[in-house]
């Protein structure tokens, strides 16, 4: 082997270097001129063999309300992490809109750059009040410094109120968020996300111990919310995926099994078998 | 107007600049002003024993900026007091110059002692105040950014972060002990005999030092309460309760700890900065796991997460130790386990929580 062999190999390359791509810039026009503005596509991840997503490829296309459902250890919140930069995936690419490769940033920048995240258990900041809550969640500068020194200016004080009223938390403002109850805590959460103002909202089981009518409440918002946002919610209540859907995946053992309508997905033999066994 | 709108948003803190505001003033005049024949003189030793209580105050106060308001407990903080210390006291033996017991104007006595010819390199510079005032902050920062930047980003925390800051002071203790390290070895540094010019034995030079710390305190509570009270103080506070959403509601956790990390550990230094020169000495002593354990006790039983509650308990723990150590030597350690084991568990907030908690409850 002559020494200039490993030089040579390095340099060809179907691809430029990593230093070499241009800078990653989020900005409010991405590019979406494909139609979606998520691409997920034959995206692995396995932890110790077990593949938790297997070949999933998905898309998600702007403004639209898309449910996710599927039993548990179909790879449902798994695909949220790969999302927002919190496992890598072993092969496969993941795109926000047409340029930006999510594979190559941190959770602090996706979350930056427009994709918001809401838990399955609600997290919120429990020792500050629902309006420290939405104010720390805003969008603005977020390095060390600036908010060191940031002042709460007019425009972003009627942001905060006008996420107040969506959320419906507007008479629990100076209140503790750790004293709301557990359906309030997961509105607040949505609105911390609104607040981000994302272009895509992933939602984690949104309804999960809520009450029949905090149920219905949620539905609305979320529907309300579709459009303005890209909005992915991940549940396992049925009716309420009844009540929101217009078009759902199934996802099975990491892949998607099915997609479609409420209706035509119900009819599918292979979800029916998935879902009621053999 | 400001002055009222600071007691109404911190009440524990108005007392506190209150009180040292009038320690600032009545120290100095009963030192200085009341003849010593007089009962209500305070002795010059009275003076450097309570300077010396401030500075732990203030190392407290660094401490708790970082345990109570970001959950990063550090078993270690112990080692920046004593890297500032260091600096200081290394400006104070370059300023004994020939007076030492061997006479020699370019090396410190103990240099001497082992036989070298000529100044280590690091100590170049600490012959200027300025120049040793940049090491007090610039040491503990420096090491405190290399580490923090390490362990954060590794996303190290709670009992193993405590227990790598434990080591950080152990091995920094063992290093500091080695003679050939230049830093005077097990004696440490002392018989330092001015600063500035002034005579460090005289009572003008200790009330000054005492002067200092007081204000250094105060400026530093101001300083810590306007960080706690800004948006980055909230961010803070929501990274101790729930890191992994601040993550993705967009701030870099990382960048946050390790800000404030450094910020602490440079209060901590300039606390030993002002320690050194009251107490006339420094020794790899200073870096001992058990000092940065009591650090830690102090806090928690003044109560954590006011910064007031921080200095209080300080102040009281170690007047107690003052207090103990005298009268009960073989005493004084199984009192402070038997405080730290009683506040954690009758009194999770401290002192302080418990006046707090009195006040809620009256109508």
């Amino acid at each position: 082997m002559r020494p200039l062999d490993p030089l040579r190999k390095a340099l060809r390359r179907d691809r430029v270097f990593d230093f070499m791509m241009p800078q990653v810039v989020f900005s409010p026009d991405l590019d979406i001129s494909h139609g979606p503005i998520l691409y997920l596509e034959d995206v692995t991840v396995s932890f110790d063999g077990f593949k938790a997503l297997n070949d999933l490829t998905l898309y998600i296309d702007d403004g639209e309300l898309r449910c996710i459902i599927g039993p548990n250890g179909a790879g449902k919140t798994t695909m949220m992490d790969v999302i927002t930069g919190k496992t890598r995936p072993d092969s496969g690419s993941v795109f926000f809109g047409q340029k930006i490769d999510l594979l190559r940033l941190s959770e602090t920048d996706i979350a930056q750059g427009g994709i918001g995240r809401k838990f399955q258990r609600p997290t919120v900041f429990e020792s500050h009040t629902v309006f420290e809550n939405l104010e720390l969640s805003l969008a603005a500068d977020k390095g060390v410094w600036p908010t060191l020194f940031a002042v709460l200016n007019k425009a972003q004080r009627e942001r905060i109120d006008e996420i107040l009223e969506t959320i419906a938390l507007t008479g629990q403002r100076h209140q503790l968020a750790g004293t709301l109850s557990h359906g309030q805590k997961q509105w607040l959460e949505i609105g911390m996300l609104l607040a981000q103002s994302p272009r895509v909202l992933l939602v984690d089981e949104p309804v999960a111990g809520m009450t029949p009518q905090e149920t219905e409440r949620t539905a609305e918002l979320l529907v309300s919310l579709a459009g303005k946002h890209s909005v992915v919610v991940v549940e396992h209540d049925m009716e309420f995926v009844r009540s929101i859907a217009r078009k759902v995946t199934v996802l099975h053992e990491g892949s998607v099994l099915a997609e479609g309508t409420m209706d035509e997905v119900q009819n599918d033999p292979r979800v029916i078998e998935v879902y009621l066994g053999d | 107007m400001i002055l009222g709108r600071f007691y109404r948003s911190d009440r524990g803190g108005a007392f506190l600049l209150a009180g040292l505001f009038v320690l600032a003033v009545v120290v100095p005049v009963l030192n200085l002003a009341v003849p010593e024949s007089s009962p209500f003189h305070l002795s010059t030793y009275t003076v450097t024993l309570i300077g010396k209580y401030l500075c732990y105050a203030l190392l407290a106060l660094a401490l708790d900026l970082i345990w109570g308001y970001c959950g990063i407990l550090s078993l270690g903080h112990g080692a920046f007091f004593a890297l500032g210390g260091y600096a200081m006291g290394m400006y104070l033996m370059r300023q004994i110059g020939d007076r030492g017991v061997y006479g020699n104007p370019d090396l410190p006595d103990f240099m001497v002692f082992l036989n070298w010819q000529e100044l280590p390199w690091y100590w170049l510079g600490f012959d200027m105040f300025w120049f040793a005032m940049l090491m007090v902050v610039l040491v503990p920062g420096l090491l405190a950014f290399v580490f923090g930047w390490f362990s954060f980003r590794s996303r190290v925390t709670g009992v193993y972060l405590a227990i790598i800051t434990q080591a950080l002071t152990f091995a920094l203790m063992l290093a500091f002990f080695r003679n050939e390290m230049g830093f005077g070895g097990n004696n440490g540094m002392t018989d330092f005999k001015d600063i500035l010019g002034f005579d460090l034995q005289a009572d003008g030079t200790r009330v000054a030092l005492f002067l200092a710390s007081v204000i250094t305190l105060a400026v530093s509570y101001v300083i810590c309460r306007f960080i706690i009270n800004s948006k980055l103080g909230r961010v803070i506070v929501a990274i101790r309760d729930a890191e992994s959403r601040t993550r993705f509601v967009g701030y870099q956790v990382e960048r946050y700890k390790l800000w404030l990390f450094v910020f602490s550990a440079v209060l901590a230094g300039i606390a030993g900065a002002l320690y050194v020169p009251q107490v006339g000495i420094i020794n790899p002593g200073e870096f001992a796991p058990l000092n940065s354990i009591e650090l830690v006790i102090w806090v928690a039983v003044g109560g954590r997460g006011m910064l007031y509650g921080a200095v209080l308990g300080a102040l009281l723990v170690n007047y107690a130790k003052t207090y103990f150590t005298a009268a009960f030597p073989e005493l004084w350690l199984f009192a402070l386990g038997a405080l730290f084991v009683l506040v954690t568990i009758f009194l999770p907030k401290g002192l302080v929580g418990l006046w707090k908690r009195k006040r809620d409850t009256e109508p």
